[in-house]
């Protein structure tokens, strides 16, 4: 079952010589770049000298916060007007990190993902209801063309709007679903409430990603829906999803080796980890002509299993995302960190420094709660005030995190104090 | 122009017993109590015969606390005695926002307490409109 027999069956020493064709093609355009220029003079790389796939250790990180200092087009290889797309995602503070495609990485990312899709046995016959969000989020569009690529019809449903979901689904005979893990698990209940069971639904497949799950939540979500459901792995730096996908096998998701380039390393020493080793994911994006990124650190904790795929694709796999080496929290499928919320908080002088985010999952999604103590000398005593208040902290941080928390107003010193190690994210989702 | 103390509290159980104890033990006494509730928290509102040391004693005990100005009249207790004040304040297009009252049964009188935008414009047409006009002292000794 091969969507591209040629590529996806290659000779390791066939992939590396690829890869490096690729790496050397994306180092040139890159010099190009005001980012990588810089980073190649001051670290005195030569890009004429790398001659092997070896010394791409010689070249240094990139880090989400590198993608944010070179805030908005820093990284970009080609001319604005090759540029038709672009995608982001938030920054650990402020600025977002944005992700700029060409039509050729647009055309590149769908063949990919309809690649992906197709070792998972899906096919043009089939209907694909993607029920991720749309938006500058990659997790949407990304399956999106990838299943119109495949020739899937695709019906865009998007998040939320459960009963429309169940509706569309018996309408149009779905197949194929995109979801998240958390929804899913909301979603078979409704269709039960309905008094529908869901085995009498045709969706034989499921596609989750865009937030961390164990495999037994995966065996639950099996046995309820009466489906397969295949593990997704992305990550806008590198696209979106697509980045790696399990084949039938279920077992460990395929890194698109033709297109990045993956390593281990130990997160402490920045020092490369052999396969089989649990360490952090970092990437090299070398099929991306309007952003080349090199060594791109994801902060995901996996290993790459060194042995073969029964399925015959030769292209290596990793473990699901055994966790992260930062305190990014993934909310609804968007990424947040607390200094995000942090550096929003600060600025409204009627809040005091103490905060504490709280993550619920109700109905199937998740929810944030951003609890606030009252700075008592700015209390003015006026419910309206306190009403206006809440409205602008929501507007803030939604403007920020593009999540809409719910803001808590806490007594002062009700919160734990901020000295210390205080634990300020209570995340009571359980899956 | 009275004072009225405002405390923000969480909306649990013992949000008032929390205020009341640090009024008692500083021999404060409550003329009046009310809560606007907005679900998650609230803000009690007292009439104090101390307002600015209840405040202080709130403040030190960690609460939010503060003083705000607000309009106390006394009306007759009897039909027609709040419709006189709330008719006068409609026809000046004033609007309330937050109000409550309480009586005094052996004077056969009642206060009615509220908050407006701009206090001192609207005591000065309360009072030119004869109505009697409560200060914080005479509060207490109504």
């Amino acid at each position: 079952m091969f969507y591209q027999k040629e590529i996806e069956t290659m000779q390791r020493k066939e992939i590396e010589a690829l890869q490096f064709e690729r790496l050397k093609k994306a180092l040139e355009a890159a010099a190009r770049t005001p980012y990588y220029k810089r980073t190649f003079t001051d670290n005195k790389i030569d890009i004429t000298k790398i001659t092997t796939l070896e010394h791409l250790k010689d070249i240094p990180f990139t880090s989400k916060n590198d993608l944010r200092l070179s805030y908005p087009d820093g990284m970009v290889a080609v001319s604005k007007s090759d540029i038709v797309r672009l995608h982001a995602s938030s920054g650990t503070t402020g600025k977002s990190t944005v992700i700029f495609y060409t039509q050729k990485d647009i055309d590149n990312w769908a063949t990919l993902v309809a690649r992906s899709m197709y070792s998972t046995g899906a096919r043009k016959e089939d209907t694909f209801q993607n029920m991720m969000g749309y938006g500058l989020f990659t997790g949407g569009l990304g399956l999106h063309y990838g299943a119109e690529k495949l020739g899937c019809m695709v019906i865009p449903s998007s998040t939320g709007n459960s009963l429309k979901q169940l509706q569309l689904m018996q309408d149009f005979n779905t197949s194929i679903i995109h979801i998240t893990p958390s929804y899913a698990l909301h979603l078979v209940e409704v269709i039960k409430e309905n008094g529908i069971d869901p085995h009498d639904l045709n969706v034989k497949k499921a596609y989750f990603g865009a937030e961390p799950y164990s495999e037994a939540t995966r065996e639950k979500l099996e046995e309820q829906w009466g489906l397969d459901a295949y593990n997704c792995y992305g990550l806008s730096e590198m696209n979106g999803p697509g980045v790696a996908m399990e084949c039938s096998c279920k077992n460990g998701m395929h890194i698109a080796e033709d297109y990045y380039i993956a390593e281990i390393i130990n997160p402490e020493t920045g020092e490369p980890l052999p396969d089989g080793e649990e360490g952090e994911l970092v990437f090299t994006h070398i099929n991306r002509e309007a952003m080349p990124i090199f060594r791109y650190r994801t902060r995901d904790l996996t290993r790459i299993i060194p042995e073969l795929c029964e399925c015959g694709k030769t292209h290596r796999r990793i473990e699901r995302i055994k966790g992260r080496t930062d305190d990014m929290m993934i909310v609804g499928g968007v990424n947040v960190f607390p200094s995000q919320i942090e550096s929003v908080l600060m600025n409204i002088p009627e809040v005091g420094n103490n905060y504490r985010i709280v993550l619920e999952r109700e109905e199937g999604l998740d929810r944030m709660h951003i609890q606030v103590e009252l700075y008592s000398k700015l209390f003015q005593g006026d419910m309206n005030a306190l009403k206006k208040l809440n409205r602008e902290i929501g507007e803030k941080l939604r403007a920020l995190i593009t999540i809409n928390p719910r803001i808590e107003f806490m007594e002062p010193g009700s919160l734990p104090p901020s000295e210390g190690k205080a634990k300020r994210v209570i995340d009571n989702r359980k899956i | 122009m009275p004072h009225q103390v405002s405390v923000f509290a969480e909306n649990r159980p013992g949000k008032i017993s929390r205020v009341t104890e640090v009024l008692s033990e500083n021999g404060i006494n409550i003329r009046a109590i009310t809560i606007s509730d907005s679900g998650d928290y609230g803000i009690i509102k007292l009439l104090l015969d101390k307002p600015q040391q209840g405040n202080e004693c709130l403040k030190n005990a960690g609460f939010a606390s503060t003083l705000k100005d607000i309009v106390a009249i006394k009306i007759d207790d009897s039909p027609g005695g709040l419709h006189k004040a709330a008719a006068l304040l409609a026809g000046e297009n004033i609007n309330v926002e937050d109000a409550y009252g309480f009586t005094i049964r052996e004077k056969n009188q009642a206060v009615f307490v509220f908050q407006v935008a701009d206090v001192p414009h609207t005591e000065k047409l309360l009072k030119n409109a004869g109505f009697e006009i409560i200060s914080d002292s005479e509060l207490y000794f109504i």
